[in-house]
């Protein structure tokens, strides 16, 4: 295809020849000239008509930019290197622009979750801690999000692993057609509707809520994950080594546990920390199931609990300043939680990465 | 081979690390928050009033869930509870009335906190879990439902029923409407537009407040009362908290919630225009006033109440909201029963209603308290 | 492409390994580690399976006493005598808002996969690169958090510009006053949330383009934009396809940061920049608490339509995956 595309091109390549080795260009400093010299037309034409959004000032500059640096190179270079430019600064714009919200939201979180982040927030719980007040901490819901996503990896991850070995090692024919086509669909399962599903059972069997519930919900939606990026780990494994396992007389089954397993470990265990980021900031199937907890309760099939996600709710939904302080803190303390786990799992990947035999 | 064994070696060691931090972070952490941390507030002025709990050898976890409207006062109440009572745990969850009745009803909870009695309806489906006896009403926490507004510049603002049913309703766009002005003479009302939130969510404090709107301004407000809103227009938020905080955070803003929440996040309240001599304001204690001439409505254990809206005594906050607590009168289950009666108990006692106008909340009248205490200890 | 190897030549079938030796213990280790696995795939068809009956039967039982019509009404009361409550608002909304949101993440996710892949000098490329992927994870009910106290209070500002000079186009109108708890709020941050993912998975793509094309054209004199236009783009064009479809998919079911920002209301209106509307999740999130029986039926009905809808979003993006996979096995 690509081919064809780069073939469609060569009319439109020559340049004008004016010289062709000597054509004018501008200096490499080009670039950054265009941006001062916007930003202070920005900045005039903002003071003199009185904007007051620095947004405004800022899209104003943005637009003065990619209009003067295709002018300009239309007329020092060309029509074409104008494009060119005209399309790079629209990329950086496209970073900037994106990179301002997420670094808001990063140092939002930062700033704010650590004014009431400290030790005593990390070891005590919310109990007889009015919303308006000061105190309290975030110790209950932390052992709820650990528990509940320790039960739903415990859960999902055997399954998935073993489900995943299936569709590589023995799939074939309409069940492991199947399985594939339907992990698909169970990836694209929004997380309510696995709360859901997991609440119908609850109300029929007449169980009270409690972490178990909520680590149910979550072992479906982590579920599909772990069985995909396994078998994409236990795809990557050479065949050779299956070949060589099996001629020396080693049972089909011995050969995955001690030879397909092995090599593919650092990648599967990346997919299940990946799988276990994503579930541990699960909101919805929580607050459906877990009820919630303003005390420590360690014992997840017994009784209500809380989580992180669920306390930043909860607190978000009190709506003082004392209670947006604890939220923003335990948002911090959610993150790090993710981000550490994303980070181990990255190390892992690295550390142990599949021998691909190339 | 070797360095497989090595790597192993290597898992093992992180896996015996993670559990056993795992372990020793479950051993760290506490429950107990009388120390450090907490200052000032209400808390503080009320601890003294845990001695007269009586838990009774009440155990285990309570759970219960209802109205936000009662947060406040439940969370000062769970504190001094649970400080007496080491065995018991309250876990009192704030959402709604709507959802405490339905928790309550499929026999999530062992208590509901409700703003509106239970409906027939209700009744019927709380036969189910209470074995033999049905889901009664005890008034427990009286309150006025404050009238929030942020308009900078203006300090204090006087409205009368039909005004605010004009705002809610859409009629009134802007904050220097004739209408407004002819009531605050004195007051500079700029020229913003009204951003009127109300509840998203069943709520039985939109139930009040329309049942107070449609009983005094019938006019000015066609609809029904009921827990769901039913005027079109205006903004939504989830919870008391978040309307509070919407109405704190935008000028021009007005919005209805539970006095506590206005007092505790230093918003400005209206001031009702009731026909009595001076506007009265949203205190607690003219809150008390009013809910004074409550009748029980209900029939036997059945404590339900039928207030006054239309008063117009002096000093009568005619806009007030009580919150029952609903329980079963026979059939409460066993395992809960104990601490639902000696929580009730203390919540209706002499030093549980007193904490109550500490913390911006009027108490439910003397002679229906007293009824109270007398069903509270009769359930079983 | 490595990963066709395995799949085109599967390994030999287990019987011819079992030799005269362990030929007991390996027949029957592999039929319980067969049957282990096989099981494991069965669960996940029975868990789907129960998952699709149990909403559809509880559906059923919901649209059934509906006195309403389930498609077209614009309310939600199943409480109410007679029950009423139809999608059509949630629909609408879940829809609009997603709309939004592909509109404004995709071309900067393009834009920002391409600033990775193609001009951010290289000793930036990786750690942006990691940072994106990072992003990813942060969970939603912080985006939420984020949005409802500090996106919101910001974005007041460009919705009166908006309604100042886009008003003509009925869209940007703004017909009722409110802060921005709208549609157009919800469809930028969930615009923001989904730009991670968008990003990363076009961001693969088009590392994948052969060097050969790009440098084919590089010889012929083109630009960098030339490059990227006539090569990365033709070739990356499905991968980016399917990467916003899974986008979309997230931005279908997203619960928490609708419910936290969004002014719920049952009015189907266009203008977006209206406080109000409502998206299947977020309705599913706010009611279900305080909803009866059949209250949570209706809200069933409602996640078994959302579950539908992401279901064929993803459906149709696995399609467009599957047939890029061919294509780029072709290519090498």
């Amino acid at each position: 295809m690509s081919h064809v595309a780069v073939s469609d091109a060569r009319p439109a390549a020559p340049a004008p020849h004016k010289g062709s080795l000597s054509a004018r260009s501008l200096p490499r400093w080009a670039g950054a000239g265009f941006a001062v010299v916007s930003i202070a037309l920005a900045v005039g034409i903002g003071l003199v008509f009185g904007l007051q959004s620095k947004v405004q000032w800022g899209l104003i500059a943005a637009l003065l930019f990619i209009l003067v640096s295709y002018a300009v190179t239309t007329a020092v270079e060309n029509k074409r290197q104008a494009k060119d430019r005209v399309a790079t600064s629209l990329v950086w714009v496209c970073f900037i622009l994106a990179v301002i919200p997420l670094a808001s939201l990063l140092w939002t979180t930062i700033s704010r979750g650590t004014k009431v982040l400290n030790g005593y927030f990390l070891s005590h719980s919310m109990a007889g801690v009015p919303g308006f007040e000061t105190g309290g901490g975030v110790y209950h819901a932390l052992i709820g999000t650990l528990e509940q996503v320790g039960l739903a990896t415990l859960i999902s991850a055997p399954l998935g692993l073993l489900a995943a070995v299936y569709l590589v090692e023995y799939g074939k024919g309409a069940l492991a057609k199947a399985v594939t086509f339907f992990v698909d669909v169970m990836t694209g399962i929004p997380s309510i509707v696995a709360g859901l599903f997991i609440l119908t059972l609850m109300l029929m069997f007449d169980l009270g809520p409690s972490g178990f519930m909520g680590s149910l919900a979550l072992a479906i939606l982590m579920l599909p994950v772990v069985v995909r990026s396994t078998e994409e780990m236990l795809k990557l494994v050479p065949n050779e080594l299956r070949e060589a396992a099996l001629a020396l007389g080693v049972p089909k089954w011995r050969m995955i546990l001690k030879v397909v397993l092995p090599t593919a470990i650092g990648g599967i265990t990346t997919g299940v920390m990946l799988a276990i980021a994503r579930i541990a900031g699960e909101t919805a199937p929580i607050m459906l199931l877990v009820f919630g907890n303003q005390l420590i309760n360690t014992n997840p099939f017994q009784g209500a609990q809380s989580s992180l996600p669920f306390y930043i709710w909860e607190q978000y939904r009190v709506g003082s300043d004392a209670a947006y302080d604890r939220a923003w803190a335990a948002a911090l303390v959610l993150i790090a939680f993710v981000m550490i786990l994303n980070l181990v799992a990255r190390g892992i990947a690295r550390w142990k990465a599949p021998k691909t035999g190339r | 081979m070797k360095l497989q064994r090595k790597n192993r070696l290597r898992a093992t060691a992180l896996g015996v690390i993670a559990v056993s931090s795992a372990l020793a972070l479950t051993a760290c952490g506490s429950d107990n928050n009388s120390g450090g941390g907490s200052t000032g507030g209400s808390g503080d002025k009320t601890t003294g009033a845990a001695s007269s709990v009586k838990c009774d050898g009440a155990k285990g976890q309570l759970l219960a869930s209802g109205s936000s409207a009662q947060k406040n006062a439940m969370d000062l109440w769970v504190k001094n509870y649970m400080a007496a009572c080491k065995d018991a745990q309250v876990n009192y969850k704030s959402s709604s009335s709507g959802d405490g009745i339905v928790a309550f009803t499929q026999g999530t909870v062992g208590f509901a906190g409700s703003d509106s009695p239970l409906n027939p309806q209700q009744v019927e489906d709380s036969k189910k879990v209470c074995s033999g006896g049905q889901g009664i009403n005890l008034p427990m926490v009286g309150g006025p439902i404050a009238v929030g507004f942020h308009v900078e510049g203006v300090d204090s603002l006087v409205l009368d029923a039909s005004t605010i049913a004009k705002i809610f309703n859409g009629k009134i766009t802007k904050w220097n409407d004739e209408a407004i002005t002819k009531l605050n003479p004195s007051a500079k009302l700029p020229d913003l537009a009204i951003q009127a939130f109300h509840r998203s969510t069943d709520s039985g404090t939109t139930e009040n407040l329309t049942k107070y709107l449609s009983a005094t301004a019938k006019t000015d407000w066609p609809y029904p009362p009921a827990k769901k809103w039913a005027a079109s227009g205006g903004q939504a938020a989830s919870g008391s908290g978040d309307v509070a905080a919407q109405v704190k955070q935008v000028n021009g803003a007005i919005g209805y919630f539970e006095l506590s929440y206005a007092a505790s996040q230093s918003i400005k309240t209206v001031d009702i225009n009731t026909g009595a001599s001076a506007p009265v304001k949203a205190t607690a204690e003219n809150a008390s006033k009013a809910i004074a001439a409550a009748k029980i409505a209900g029939t036997g254990k059945d404590l339900a109440l039928k207030l006054d809206y239309t008063t117009k005594a002096d000093g009568a906050y005619p806009l007030v909201l009580v919150t029952y607590e609903v329980a079963c009168d026979k059939g409460n289950k066993p395992a809960t029963l104990g601490a639902v009666k000696s929580f009730l108990a203390y919540t209706a006692s002499a030093d549980g209603q007193k904490l109550l106008s500490d913390a911006s909340y009027a108490p439910i009248p003397a002679e229906i308290n007293a009824k109270v205490l007398e069903t509270v200890n009769s359930l079983s | 492409m490595a990963s066709s190897i395995a799949t085109d030549t599967p390994p030999p079938p287990a019987p011819a390994s079992a030799q005269r030796r362990k030929q007991s213990t390996g027949r029957a280790g592999d039929k319980i580690f067969l049957g282990l696995s096989r099981g494991s795939g069965i669960f996940l068809l029975v868990v789907m399976a129960a998952i699709a009956i149990f909403l559809s039967v509880r559906a059923g039982i919901a649209i059934s006493k509906d006195q309403g019509n389930f498609l077209t009404t614009f309310d939600w009361d199943p409480a109410g005598s007679p029950p009423v409550f139809g999608i059509a608002v949630l629909l609408f909304g879940t829809v609009v808002s997603s709309i939004i949101a592909m509109v404004i993440a995709v071309p900067i996710a393009v834009g920002i996969a391409l600033f990775i892949s193609h001009y951010a000098p290289r000793k930036l490329a990786a750690p942006l690169a990691y940072v994106v992927d990072l992003l990813a994870a942060v969970p939603s009910i912080v985006y939420g958090v984020w949005g409802a106290l500090f996106l919101v209070p910001y974005l007041g500002g460009l919705n009166d510009w908006l309604d100042q000079y886009m008003g003509w186009t009925y869209v940007f109108e703004k017909t009722e006053v409110g802060v921005a708890r709208s549609m157009f709020t919800v469809g930028i941050l969930l615009a923001i949330m989904i730009l991670p993912i968008v990003t990363s998975v076009s961001r693969e793509v088009f590392l994948q383009v052969p060097r050969m094309n790009e440098e084919a054209a590089l010889a012929l004199g083109a630009t960098r934009w030339e490059v990227i236009r006539l090569s990365v783009l033709p070739f990356g064009r499905s991968g980016v396809i399917s990467a916003s479809m899974l986008g979309l998919g997230r931005a279908l079911g997203e619960t928490m940061a609708v419910a936290t920002v969004l002014s719920p209301s049952y009015v189907l209106s266009l203008h977006v920049l209206d406080p109000g509307g409502g998206t299947f999740a977020q309705n599913i999130a706010a009611k279900f608490d305080e909803s009866n029986q059949l209250g949570r039926d209706a809200l069933i009905a409602s996640g078994l339509v959302l579950f539908v809808l992401t279901l064929l979003v993803n459906g149709a993006a696995r399609m467009i995956i599957a047939r890029r996979k061919e294509y780029s096995g072709a290519n090498a």
